[in-house]
């Protein structure tokens, strides 16, 4: 199996401020959002370097939106940052007027996404925003799964015109994608070759799923890896190809079954290639309070999870 | 001396003169847009008439006289007024002033509504109509679009001004006082929102559904300069309005404007009462409420 060495462990938030510094720097045009979440969503240099195109709004989300809308008219483009649960759900209609159905060229940039925001519990833990933001049209859905895969996408989206909802998170992770790697929207990232099961995973859940599969080597699987940083549009062909391979799925990532990738591969299986597949993720429910890691194990969304959900759809080939 | 004023009595008769002919020719659009909208109205038999033809006089002025604007039309609206209309419910009047402007042909204006129609039943982009900027109908959202296409122009160094306006009822949305605040406390002073008070709004008066209290006043206390047109159905004083809220902007605060209208103006059956909000005539009201404005630039 290909290895992956973690190169230090950092939060892809962190991936996000970087490439904002970047941004910042390279592109004019680009101005910075944020209500009153400043450092969790570290883009102080960003600030610190442009002052004039960054604008503060405080503790008003559905403004912030609205406002990131106004200012592409006049070629601007707008990174909109907040906690995740408070850049969708909290203002879902105003992103589906002000920006999508007006197809603005508007970044929503959501931090602290999913159950791994830990101890401040279900309130902030949203396991809801990629089906809320996939069903908008014109949409494009993005859940990086490193710092570096953060930083690459971050800097894409900005050459991208349309609205983005680019979704990462609070804690620590493995860092093991490549640095200044080149970043393609909706394509997937074959990761590891395999030929009994595929394994699709997004954001958090794709060091989890190398884990997983390292140690299914050890029992004589072979688990192909597929990253999909892009959950809409999703990359049809990278999964079809996968799965036409090894005959079954598991699906991971850190959100509801209901309305996330695992639901998007589902159809795309349904339509063209029926096939086993097993959800690793949130079981329709709301998160709680804890560590990251205890979460996760709770929770069913760590390697342990992903190797049993294997073992799971193997039998049903 | 004697001669002195003279001059100053002809200069003044003659600018007086003047403002004459170009209300006369304002006041032919307020009329043959009035009939525009009771005939796109009726056509479909759905929309809004009640707030459209309250706020004709302020859209005619602001497109013919107040807003200084570029030839054709680009999103970006670099070097022109802006305007964004948040209580997308009053199309009708929007569309008849954006096509008797020359955005669009007039003839287009027998699409509202329909299928495959660029004039939908609220404004929106997605068609590509010229001289919309933003969809707009969910409301309580167009001072923040404001707001930004605002902070855009002072990004570019363009002094123009941008210009939205608000239904009264829209103010029950929280987002607003998001915006008031943000406005405020930000120094946006390219901004002119302007409020429609018509007292109206679907379920009854304001003052019953949700009062309000002295709206004039809550924008003072969030810190912007607002002034009043008490009657925004008189087209003189809805431009001398206007040009007072220009005169007033690029002073560090956003200027506001009270303007009160009422809805279902220039149609006797139509005024004082909410029950035009949302309702088209019929035939025979039509024919009615037509000949209250007699065709002045021809129907389309």
């Amino acid at each position: 199996m290909k290895k992956y060495t973690d190169q230090g462990k950092n939060d892809t938030r962190s991936g996000y401020g970087a490439a904002m510094t970047e941004l910042g720097r390279s592109h004019p045009n680009v101005v910075a959002l944020c209500a009153d979440l400043v450092a969790s969503l570290k883009i102080q240099d960003f600030i610190d370097e442009n002052p004039d195109r960054f604008f503060q709004t405080g503790i008003a989300e559905a403004n912030m939106m609205g406002m990131a809308a106004g200012l592409t008219i006049g070629g601007k483009i707008p990174f909109a940052s907040t906690f995740a649960n408070f850049a969708t759900g909290r203002v879902y209609d105003q992103i589906r007027q002000s920006i999508a159905y007006s197809g603005k060229n508007v970044k929503i940039c959501a931090s602290h996404a999913g159950i791994t925001l830990g101890e401040d519990g279900a309130t902030h833990q949203i396991l809801e925003d990629i089906g809320m933001m996939k069903m908008l049209p014109g949409m494009t859905v993005i859940n990086p799964c490193d710092y570096n895969q953060t930083k690459a996408a971050t800097l894409a989206i900005a050459d991208y015109v349309g609205p983005v909802y680019l979704r990462f998170g609070r804690p620590k992770v493995a860092n093991f994608t490549p640095v200044d790697q080149k970043f393609e929207i909706g394509k997937g990232l074959l990761l590891n070759e395999g030929t009994d099961v595929t394994i699709i995973a997004t954001g958090h859940l794709v060091w989890e799923a190398l884990k997983a599969a390292e140690s299914l080597e050890e029992q004589g699987i072979s688990a192909e890896v597929l990253n999909i940083h892009t959950i809409k549009p999703l990359d049809e062909e990278a999964v079809l190809k996968s799965v036409k391979k090894t005959g079954c799925v598991v699906s991971a990532e850190e959100h509801n079954y209901l309305g996330g990738l695992g639901e998007s591969i589902a159809r795309t299986l349904a339509v063209h290639y029926p096939a086993p597949q097993e959800f690793v993720a949130t079981q329709d429910t709301f998160g709680e309070s804890g560590t990251p890691a205890d979460l996760m194990e709770k929770y069913g969304l760590n390697n342990k999870a992903i190797e049993k959900a294997v073992l799971k759809v193997m039998k049903r080939k | 001396m004697y001669s002195q004023k003279i001059e100053i009595t002809f200069g003044a008769f003659n600018n007086r003169h003047l403002q004459m002919a170009k209300l006369d020719e304002l006041q032919d659009i307020v009329t043959q847009t009035r009939r525009d909208i009771l005939r796109m109205v009726h056509k479909v038999n759905s929309g809004h008439p009640g707030g459209s033809l309250g706020c004709t006089e302020f859209m005619v002025a602001l497109y013919n006289e107040i807003m200084d604007l570029k030839e054709g039309f680009d999103m970006d609206g670099i070097g022109e007024d802006l305007f964004f209309l948040s209580n997308g419910h009053i199309s009708p009047v929007f569309y008849s002033v954006l096509a008797r402007k020359g955005y669009f042909p007039v003839e287009e204006l027998s699409t509202f509504r329909l299928i495959n129609s660029r004039l939908q039943g609220h404004p929106t982009t997605h068609e590509g109509l010229p001289g919309v900027r933003i969809a707009s109908g969910s409301l309580g959202q167009g001072m923040s679009v404001a707001l930004g296409a605002a902070q855009a122009k002072k990004l570019n160094g363009d002094d123009h001004l941008v210009f939205s306006l608000h239904g009264d009822g829209e103010l029950q949305e929280g987002q607003n006082w998001e915006a008031i605040m943000y406005a405020a406390g930000n120094g946006i002073d390219n901004l002119i929102s302007t409020v429609d008070r018509n007292g109206k709004q679907i379920d009854g008066p304001t003052s019953e559904v949700l009062p309000m209290g002295d709206i004039a006043e809550k924008f003072r206390a969030f810190g912007w300069d607002v002034l009043e047109i008490e009657n925004g159905n008189d087209l003189e004083e809805v431009i001398a309005g206007l040009n007072e809220a220009k005169s007033r902007t690029g002073k560090g605060k956003p200027v506001g404007i009270i303007m009160n209208t009422e809805m279902g103006n220039g149609v006797d059956f139509m005024m004082h009462t909410h029950a035009w909000h949302g309702k088209a005539p019929n035939d025979e009201q039509l024919e009615k409420a037509l000949a209250q404005n007699p065709e002045t630039l021809g129907d389309y």
